[in-house]
């Protein structure tokens, strides 16, 4: 499904972040996104992964390396779900969703059916006008991940947006995002540290090493159709065995502090 | 008893209780009223001098009233220039400090020599009035989800926008509650004001009465006096408390009752 023949979309060539505080959390990180992949980052806790995604997002600045688009104007097309829902608590479901547009200085006229597509797409029609608090954590998720899809991004950042979900929600998520995937034709990077979320969703995973993160190692997974059977398939514990064998040989340099 | 019958009749049974012990000190012992009037004495008092009260009421009120818009606005616009503009804060918070730390009543005096009689009021009850807002407030538009701020940033928010759509609503909830003390604030201001005026001349507020009817012995007019100010400052409590309450009962937890 990946076309590693393609030029990158963006190319991370030796990257290497270090904060203000002395924290090292990403060297010589190499990192090529392909168009239409869904590619995870699996790592231990404090590994880096959200460092290397808020430097795609350009939320962050790399303090050494390079970081190559192949089209600079693609990084305005960009969609970042956070790990947290992050929505504004005064405002609606529908202001919430409609706030990237806002910005851009759409006015709500002519953009409100744009805003109630997405909201149906993520199955949240009839909550247009709820405030966040009325909703379920899972309902949280999805309005974060409408208000990323507005903007029709060709790429979409997310990370660890479904730690905080019970398993239920987030395998039912799970399936939505893929369905998402398929049906819009975005590129996705997926930060998680769940083997088994990361083998479920990505046609590729990148395994990353602990702090200072950099790759470990790179896992394809070959998978036609993501679904329940899919999850109760010999191929998949097959592919969760492998991706947390590669998981504890990149963190085996610091097994003491494995957590 | 349920909650909210004993929340309305325990307070009513101590107020009952006190004025009963108070009538039944001054009767008892025979106090003449121009050291201690008796509560009856005190209510009649309101009833008869209701005129001349009643517009100073409003006279006080006026100010209180043009010193907490001014606090208001004096407060939330300051807190959005330090907002802004580092260089501004530092500059300028430390005097907003040493103003509110210098206790008012020194300072009124001072503003009556300087400044005209109702200006010098107004003055004083803005002193007192404006830094919880400007504290409060400053606190609230520093407190904005990064991740909220970061994407206002991703999606190229402007200066005005990110002020506008996100610090502002954000600060809302603690900008209403400075808001909610620097009403009280205000009247405390103002009152204070109005005693140091009123020694050096012509007054009109509540306060003054107070002070005037002192001079004259009138004990019962200043406790009815005195009473009137209570009132006034728990009416403005609990109007600025309604406004906080309907201005954040869709969204903030402080005004989300819990079914339980």
């Amino acid at each position: 499904m990946a076309e590693p023949a393609a030029a990158p979309v963006v190319a991370l060539h030796g990257v290497r972040k270090a904060f203000e505080t002395g924290t090292l959390a990403l060297d010589g990180f190499d990192f090529a996104l392909r168009a239409s992949e869904f590619v995870s980052l699996l790592g231990p806790s404090g590994c880096g992964k959200s460092t290397a995604l808020r430097i795609l997002a350009g939320l962050s600045e790399p303090s050494g390396g390079t970081v190559t688009w192949r089209d600079p104007a693609a990084r305005n097309g960009i969609g970042f779900v956070f790990q947290e829902p992050t929505l504004m608590p005064w405002a609606t479901v529908f202001d919430n969703v409609f706030l990237p547009l806002k910005l851009a200085g759409e006015s709500r006229a002519a953009v409100r059916d744009r805003v109630m597509q997405t909201l149906s797409r993520v199955g949240l029609s009839d909550f247009a006008s709820a405030y966040p608090r009325e909703l379920s954590g899972g309902m949280r998720m999805r309005v974060s991940i409408a208000r990323a899809l507005v903007t029709a991004p060709r790429i979409l950042l997310m990370d660890e947006p479904f730690a905080a979900l019970d398993e239920i929600t987030r395998f039912k998520l799970n399936d939505d995002l893929v369905a998402l995937w398929r049906e819009l034709k975005m590129t996705v990077v997926f930060v998680t540290h769940s083997v088994f979320e990361s083998v479920y969703l990505s046609n590729r995973i990148v395994v990353m090493t602990g702090r200072p993160g950099r790759v470990s190692s790179e896992l394809l997974i070959d998978a036609p159709d993501r679904d329940a059977r899919f999850r109760t398939s010999a191929d998949y514990a097959g592919y969760c065995r492998v991706a947390s064998e590669a998981l504890a040989k990149a963190m085996q340099p610091r097994a003491g502090a494995a957590a | 008893m349920n909650e909210r019958a004993l929340r309305v009749l325990a307070p009513a049974g101590v107020l009952a209780l006190s004025l009963l012990v108070w009538d039944l000190v001054v009767r008892i012992n025979g106090i003449p009223p121009y050291i201690l009037p008796g509560p009856g004495l005190v209510l009649s008092t309101l009833v008869s001098d209701w005129g001349i009260l009643w517009s100073s009421l409003l006279a006080t009120l006026e100010t209180t009233v043009e010193g907490l818009a001014l606090a208001v606005a004096g407060g939330v616009g300051l807190a959005i220039l330090f907002n802004q503009s580092r260089l501004i804060e530092h500059s300028l918070y430390p005097y907003a400090v040493i103003l509110q730390v210098t206790p008012v009543v020194a300072i009124a005096p001072l503003l009556l020599i300087y400044l005209p009689q109702q200006a010098a009021v107004l003055a004083c009850a803005w002193i007192v009035a404006f830094f919880p807002v400007l504290a409060n407030t400053t606190l609230g538009l520093n407190s904005v989800d990064h991740n909220l701020a970061d994407l206002f940033r991703m999606y190229g928010a402007s200066r005005w926008q990110v002020l506008w759509e996100l610090k502002l609503p954000a600060a809302m909830p603690q900008m209403l509650a400075g808001i909610k003390i620097a009403g009280g604030l205000s009247l405390i201001g103002a009152v204070v004001a109005e005693i140091a005026a009123g020694s050096a001349g012509a007054g009109s507020g509540l306060a003054y009465r107070i002070a005037e009817s002192g001079y004259r012995l009138n004990i019962p007019r200043m406790f009815a006096a005195l009473l009137l100010l209570s009132l006034a400052g728990i009416a403005i409590f609990a109007l600025l408390s309604v406004l906080t309450h309907l201005a954040l009962r869709r969204w903030h937890e402080s005004a989300v009752t819990r079914e339980s």
